[in-house]
């Protein structure tokens, strides 16, 4: 069991605490409380640098300082109530804490009193992957040949690497996951011009993972926070030094601190399909463009436009009426990417600072639109790196390359 | 005449203590907590918040508050309805007792207060003033048992 430090401010009163030890039972982590005398809890307070009003939350400073003399303690859990902004304010206090202090996964969550089990769950499965395999972690180098599959809510990407370098891609909409998978490793086998044989080892990643790794019998099987955020350091040549990822893909959102190439922090979306490579999917139909010209289309918009709802009903309805008051496509495609960007922004980028340089990967970073509005809301340019939307695919390849 | 004390902070040992050696039955968080945590039926560790108590909250506050507080004033909520006076302690240190989070700490004051109940209203003090303190609180629990209403 990896020993993992929860520091809050009294999840047990929101009912949720029997539910978090159970799944980080579940994903092999135990849960501990570091201890700390109450009269300390000044001292710790003034280490910091903050005083909160409420004394829990002062007591959780206190915490956080009191893990760092406890050496088996190998990541940290900081849980506050969602809608309390004190609580938020001192969770990214202790985080920005640790990070000065230690290079230890710092996982931040909200919670309400009844959160969604996948929502925990696959933060402390991350949590517990950047503890357990952070050796393998630490590779900047694929070796031989072998495959990454990245089965994603939306699409399976495949990739082949040879030495560093891809050899073979494969991108095709998720239906029946192992179906797909197996389509995509054909397309892949068949660009690279090897056979199936020739691959030396496979690793597998995202929502379909667990099904489409038992079909492949893979040899390494690693959640996506971890994965990605390595494909994206890989895809980008960012191996040292701090690093923002932003992932998104057709459902899903992830905002990932790397140091080094490795996480070491993230928060995840999925919460509002109107922050999803979905509501654009919707919003190109809607104007009358494919998906992959829909970015291309933003960036032609001379007038602003605004959307009044990032709602995927009410968002795609003032869409409508704006499409059938005059505005121009340009326009209304600007506004549906400036849309996503800004909620993306004000839901997940402000509970973190944005550590330059900002790596743009998943389906969503090919939208040129997107990409821009993100430059306009950060005031620094994103990078998208060449073969973008496969950074969990390279990286299981390269990962699964170690193993 | 012997009445339910509610103690502010809710957690407070040594206000219990009073209340008990004045003649009154003390209405404490330890007593609540101590229910739920024997009650067979609730598995829900370490103190068995359950929905129905995040549900009682409701009477009292929003449903946007933040789920914490929901937790806490539900938790609450048997004491304070139960109550026929109280005690709130201000400015003690987390030390006497405490229940954590700011604004659960003021809402539930202001809910104590609402009730019109008897209520004394004191100033923690530390060290050679704590007799006076004490004294204080004594006075209001004698006086509880031989007035029908007070309220400070």
């Amino acid at each position: 069991m990896t020993k993992v430090a929860q520091i809050s401010c009294g999840t047990e009163y929101s009912g949720i605490q029997w539910m978090l030890n159970d799944i980080a039972e579940r994903v092999g982590i135990e849960l501990v409380y570091p201890e700390m005398e109450l009269s300390k809890v000044g001292e710790a307070c003034k280490e910091i640098g903050f005083e909160a009003e409420s004394p829990s939350l002062n007591i959780m400073m206190a915490s956080a300082v009191s893990m760092l003399d406890d050496p088996a303690i190998k990541g940290a859990l900081l849980l506050t109530c969602f809608k309390c902004s004190e609580g938020t304010i001192v969770k990214d206090m202790i985080r920005r804490f640790l990070h000065e202090r230690t290079d230890m996964p710092v996982i931040l969550y909200s919670n309400v009193e009844k959160p969604k089990e996948i929502e925990l769950y696959s933060r402390l499965e991350a949590l517990k992957t950047l503890i357990a395999r952070k050796t393998l972690l630490m590779r900047e180098k694929q070796e031989g040949v072998t495959m990454g599959v990245d089965s994603g809510s939306s699409t399976t990407k495949v990739v082949v690497m040879r030495d560093n370098e891809i050899i073979g891609k494969g991108w095709l909409p998720t239906t029946d996951p192992v179906k797909s998978a197996d389509d995509a490793i054909e397309a892949a086998l068949k660009e690279a011009g090897i056979p199936e044989n020739a691959v030396e080892a496979v690793g597998v990643t995202g929502h379909g993972r667990e099904l489409v790794g038992e079909h492949l019998r893979a040899d390494l099987n690693l959640e996506e926070v971890s994965v990605i955020s390595k494909g994206a350091a890989l895809l980008s040549k960012c191996h040292k030094g701090d690093a923002t990822v932003i992932d998104m893909g057709g459902m899903n959102n992830k905002l990932i601190l790397m140091r080094d190439g490795i996480a070491n922090t993230f928060n995840l979306g999925g919460i509002c399909a109107g922050s999803s490579g979905r509501f654009l999917e919707i919003a190109a139909r809607r104007v009358d463009a494919d998906i992959t010209e829909l970015g291309q289309l933003a960036t032609e918009s001379k007038e602003r436009y605004e959307l009044q709802s990032y709602c995927m009903v009410f968002g795609i309805q003032a869409l409508v009426v704006a499409l059938a008051s005059g505005v121009k496509r340009e326009d209304v495609a600007a506004a549906a990417c400036r849309s996503v960007a800004t909620q993306v922004y004000d839901n997940q980028m402000q509970e973190m600072e944005m550590r330059p340089p900002i790596i743009f990967v998943g389906g969503v970073s090919l939208i040129e639109g997107v990409k821009r509005e993100f430059e306009n809301i950060l005031g620094v340019e994103i990078i998208v790196p060449p073969y973008s939307q496969y950074a969990g695919a390279v990286g299981m390849a390269t990962l699964v390359s170690g193993v | 005449m012997k009445r339910k004390v509610l103690v502010y902070p809710p957690n407070s040992m040594i206000l219990s203590d009073l209340v008990e050696r004045g003649g009154h039955e003390s209405l404490v968080l330890m007593r609540e907590i101590g229910e739920h945590v024997r009650d067979a039926e609730i598995d829900a560790p370490p103190i068995n918040i359950t929905e129905e108590d995040l549900k009682r909250a409701l009477r009292y506050v929003s449903v946007e508050e933040p789920a914490g507080l929901k937790g806490r004033i539900g938790l609450l909520a048997p004491l304070l309805e139960k109550a026929e006076a109280s005690i709130i302690l201000s400015d003690a240190p987390p030390t006497y007792g405490c229940m954590g989070c700011a604004v659960a700490d003021e809402f539930f004051k202001f809910l104590i207060r609402k009730r019109e109940i008897p209520t004394l209203e004191v100033r923690y003090e530390g060290g050679e003033r704590t007799d006076e303190m004490v004294t204080e609180i004594m006075a209001f629990l004698e006086q509880l048992s031989k007035e029908e209403k007070k309220v400070r």
